[in-house]
């Protein structure tokens, strides 16, 4: 059945492939290969650099990458970020959901010690740096880094395997509770121009836990630097984990995200996403609905203006029976802005009585704006509900009008339809201190768009 | 349950036959000089044997595509005989010309030439391998001014048509499949129905494939000049036999000023035995072109062949044109099926309905596989998609991969897909009420395809739904 699954997800094909030598991360790889690390993670990054020497950035020919051109950053000769970045504590303040919260602050790719603050935690309940837990030979970090998302499967996978230095690590025991978000904070500054930056996270949740993270990424300056991150978490046996992400990094920057989730039996994973940032931001999600009875709930919501492009991958395997997933992405777009969509839903054979809903709906403000969307279901059982939906379109007329004959008219009127098109996927974050926030930097934006 | 459907499914393929009638073939093979040959027979113009030729370089450049979730073995080329004619190739006054042989498999088939004439207002253009043998109703039609006869004949009747459209919607380059077709092509049927007149009768073409080891290579070419309208339906039904036999046609339609083409397909060719060995490979080029006002529709019906793979398209070019695409896809047994459409929208206020009903069986793999493009310039466009898929057993599978591209915020476009299985309960109530489940599989599976089968004309929509049940027989397990 794998084979039936691999080929749409293979990166195989039509790759922008450089030649070897004029490999544009060449010097790049051969500084991240010496980075001192324990035997097993430098043969991680070597099989990592191995595999993006073979294919490359890839090509618009990838069917994975039709629509997101990203040959343009195999053309910066990037480099790694450069230590010696201050940030105060004023400066990431805004960017703090709840200042009391464990917090691991990394500023342009690196653990930063005065600004992250972890706290007291429930018993057995670990929060730090990944760099840290790493040179600490914490046991989980062996056992799940690069294992629950493949560095093989995607050419920036494998190049975060092989050049990332830091991030943060979350591990949660069975049967122990984290009442408060975890809050991860990557900053860049000016410091990090034409640099790549590749923080990654294990959060790493066990049996009968509960778990909540969020992940921003911010920038302070107007640099361009390229972001590729990889997150992966484990939810175990009958826990609850939900997962929220922020991308809100300045509009020259490159980020390309991959999240990958490994669901065990009776689990509940709910994340949430918002993407206004970057010149281009692809953010690939993977959940693999490992055991029976999982429930997994993926809303996002996507803003760009100017020439921004926003990207999402999405991708649930449903390989066993009686699992419910639940997908709804929307989008905003004005000016030339473009938005890329792609939610695959796999269905194994064994994977009876699966529910699988997913939606995408996207909302154009401008003639100039561009939407590309493909949903994609592959269904191999027969007792199933898998849905798809998606829409593309304008404000609606009827309700302009309805609202004009109550007397709310123009930008007003705009402002609110528009409002009320984005909030219902904010209504789905259980956390109340994130959603408020996110409300109002959406609300923000939102205004901006239609001053 | 799965006994009694097993028997059904296993039936032999009712039309499985081999007429025995002397053929006068090409040696097998493809090169310029089989080209040359095939022009020869055909009596074509030079102009006609050099876009054959540029289409061969042109197909000689490129490569095969491997794009569709399907998976077979490349025909070799090479084996392939280009060219076969039944020997009564001259040309016919009257039925009673045609081979009594031809007749008879025609009477296998259900569709007595004989009785066509006395069928509401068919008229069929029965093309037995490659050339076209009896055309009936022309007299109707040429008072009409409808031209309706084959591809050869428009060639020497109506060359200036012919070469005034073709390959301007499915350029001789377009795809693999299409530059092949265009380099080979035996015959096929040309339709031009003039400015303002509506075709007095519904048109119709029953294609065969006979030959062992013969390629089907048609080409089809219908034009309805302003305000004309036509509809026309095609319907197939092969032999069995062991090798995998290709089939590449091509059709293009050309919807001037508010004309309206309908398009019907049913499609029932040899699927390959249980084992998936033979059976049809059907990589079908079709396209229209709508101009200002136009409506072009395709309703196909595929229960048939190995391996389809085939999206007949609308390039929605003038403003307020209009688009529909209705189909049922069948893959039972080991068959493969990668379709849907595309809809190109260009013009201002242009139109397009998607309609897709895909049924996977046995160890069947249904894909659909559609886009939807509004250009920026096409204001106002509207799209609605349906996509709905049903499984029967679980070693079957049903992919979707609809592409949803949109330029412009005054368009609207919707995408809607599901899922879902006939299901034990259904089956017992149709039983309670004393259907048996053959019976109610039919029922089901008929009420699930029926947006689809009332855009078929009456004569088909019957035809359709006894396909349907044939060949979904035994397959809920």
């Amino acid at each position: 059945m794998d084979a039936t699954v691999t080929p749409t997800l293979s990166e195989a094909k039509g790759r922008g492939r450089s030649a070897a030598s004029d490999l544009p991360f060449s010097a790049l790889l051969a500084t991240a290969a010496r980075q001192p690390a324990p035997s097993w993670l430098t043969a991680l990054r070597q099989a990592g650099a191995e595999r993006f020497a073979a294919t490359g950035i890839p090509g618009s020919k990838d069917e994975e990458w039709r629509f997101t051109p990203v040959t343009p950053m195999g053309r910066v000769d990037w480099a790694l970020p450069q230590a010696g970045a201050t940030v105060t504590a004023a400066e990431i303040a805004p960017h703090l959901f709840d200042p009391a919260w464990p917090t691991i602050v990394l500023v342009d790719g690196r653990y930063d010690a005065t600004l992250s603050r972890v706290g007291t935690l429930p018993a057995g309940v670990r929060v730090m740096g990944l760099a840290e837990a790493i040179a600490a030979e914490v046991p989980e970090v062996a056992a799940h880094l690069g294992r629950t998302a493949d560095p093989m499967q995607t050419p920036f996978t494998a190049l975060s395997a092989a050049t990332f230095t830091d991030g943060l690590f979350v591990h949660v025991p069975s049967a122990a509770s984290l009442d408060v978000p975890v809050q991860l904070v990557h900053v860049t500054t000016d410091r990090a121009a034409d640099a790549l930056l590749a923080p990654r996270l294990l959060v790493v949740v066990g049996d009968n836990a509960r778990a909540a993270l969020v992940e921003s990424y911010v920038s302070l300056g107007q640099a361009r630097h390229a972001t590729n991150t990889v997150a992966e978490v484990v939810v175990g046996r009958n826990s609850w984990v939900e997962h929220i992400r922020v991308q809100r990094e300045n509009e020259a920057a490159w980020h390309i995200g991959f999240t990958q989730v490994d669901q065990q039996r009776d689990s509940h994973y709910r994340s949430f996403a918002l993407a206004m940032g970057g010149h281009l931001a692809r953010h690939n999600l993977h959940a693999r609905l490992g055991d029976e009875n999982i429930e997994t709930l993926l809303y996002g919501l996507y803003l760009t203006r100017g020439e921004q492009l926003a990207d999402t991958h999405s991708a649930i395997f449903h390989d066993h029976p009686n699992c419910n997933s639940w997908e709804v992405y929307k989008g905003v777009l004005a000016d030339q802005s473009r938005a890329v969509f792609n939610g695959k839903v796999f269905v194994q054979p064994i994977a009876q009585k699966t529910d699988a809903k997913q939606t995408n709906r996207n909302l154009l403000l401008s003639d100039r704006a561009k939407v590309d969307t493909k949903p994609q279901l592959e269904i191999f059982a027969d007792d199933v509900k898998c849905t798809h939906g998606a829409t593309v379109g304008k404000l609606d007329e009827m309700q302009r009008y309805y609202l004009k004959t109550r007397g709310i008219g123009g930008k007003q009127a705009e402002q609110l339809l528009i409002w009320a098109f984005a909030a219902e996927v904010l209504a789905e974050i259980t956390q109340d201190a994130v959603r408020d926030r996110l409300e109002q930097v959406v609300h923000a934006r939102l205004d901006e768009l239609t001053r | 349950m799965s006994s009694s459907v097993e028997q059904l499914v296993n039936r032999e393929y009712k039309y499985g036959f081999v007429t025995d009638i002397e053929q006068e073939t090409a040696p097998p093979g493809l090169s310029e000089e089989t080209i040359r040959f095939i022009s020869a027979k055909k009596q074509e113009p030079e102009w006609l044997l050099e876009w054959r030729l540029k289409a061969y370089r042109r197909w000689l450049e490129m490569e095969e595509p491997h794009w569709p979730n399907v998976k077979y073995t490349s025909p070799d080329y090479q084996a392939i005989t280009y060219y076969a004619a039944p020997k009564t190739a001259k040309p016919l006054g009257s039925l009673d010309e045609v081979d009594p042989k031809l007749l008879e498999t025609y009477e296998k088939l259900g569709i007595p030439l004989s009785e066509q004439k006395m069928l509401a207002g068919v008229a069929v253009d029965a093309i037995f391998d490659s050339v076209s043998v009896g055309t009936t109703f022309k007299e109707t039609l040429a008072k009409a001014g409808v031209i309706f006869c084959s591809f050869g004949e428009a060639v020497r009747e109506h060359p200036e048509l012919v070469r005034q459209y073709l390959g301007t919607v499915v350029p001789a380059n377009d795809n693999y499949f299409a530059a092949l077709n265009s380099a080979v092509f035996s015959d096929g049927s040309f339709v031009f129905v003039p400015k303002g007149v509506k075709c007095p009768m519904e048109l119709s073409t029953y294609f065969r494939i006979n030959a062992a080891n013969t390629g089907q290579f048609e080409r089809t070419l219908i034009v309805a000049e302003e305000g004309a309208s036509v509809s026309y339906l095609e319907g197939c039904t092969a032999p069995k036999r062991d090798e995998n036999q290709l089939h590449a046609a091509v059709v293009e339609l050309v919807a001037l000023d508010d004309a309206s083409i309908k398009y019907s397909t049913v499609q029932n060719w040899y699927a390959g035995d249980d084992e998936g060995r033979g059976g049809i490979y059907n990589f079908v080029t079709k396209r229209g072109k709508a101009m200002r006002r136009a409506k072009i529709s395709w309703t196909q019906v595929e229960t048939g062949s190995a391996i389809t793979w085939k999206y007949p398209s609308v390039i929605l070019q003038g403003d307020d044109s209009v688009g529909e695409f209705y189909s049922v896809a069948v893959a039972n047994g080991r068959q493969q099926a990668d379709t849907g459409t595309k809809m190109i929208h260009i013009g201002r206020n242009t139109r397009s309905t998607i309609v897709s009903k895909g049924i996977s069986a046995g160890e069947g793999q249904n894909s659909y596989r559609g886009q939807v493009k509004i250009l920026p310039k096409a204001h106002g466009a509207r799209n609605y998609t349906q996509c709905d898929s049903m499984l029967i057993g679980n070693r079957c599978g049903a992919h979707t991969f609809p592409y949803i591209d949109v330029q412009n915020s005054s368009s609207d476009v919707e995408h809607e897909a599901s899922t879902s299985k006939i299901g034990e309960d259904q089956i017992f109530y149709c039983k309670q009420r004393g259907l048996n489940t053959e019976h109610a599989i039919s029922v089901i599976v008929n009420g699930f395809c029926k947006e689809v089968f009332r855009e078929l004309p009456m004569e088909f929509a019957v035809e359709a739904q006894k396909l349907l049940g044939v060949s979904l027989e035994g397959s809920v397990g």
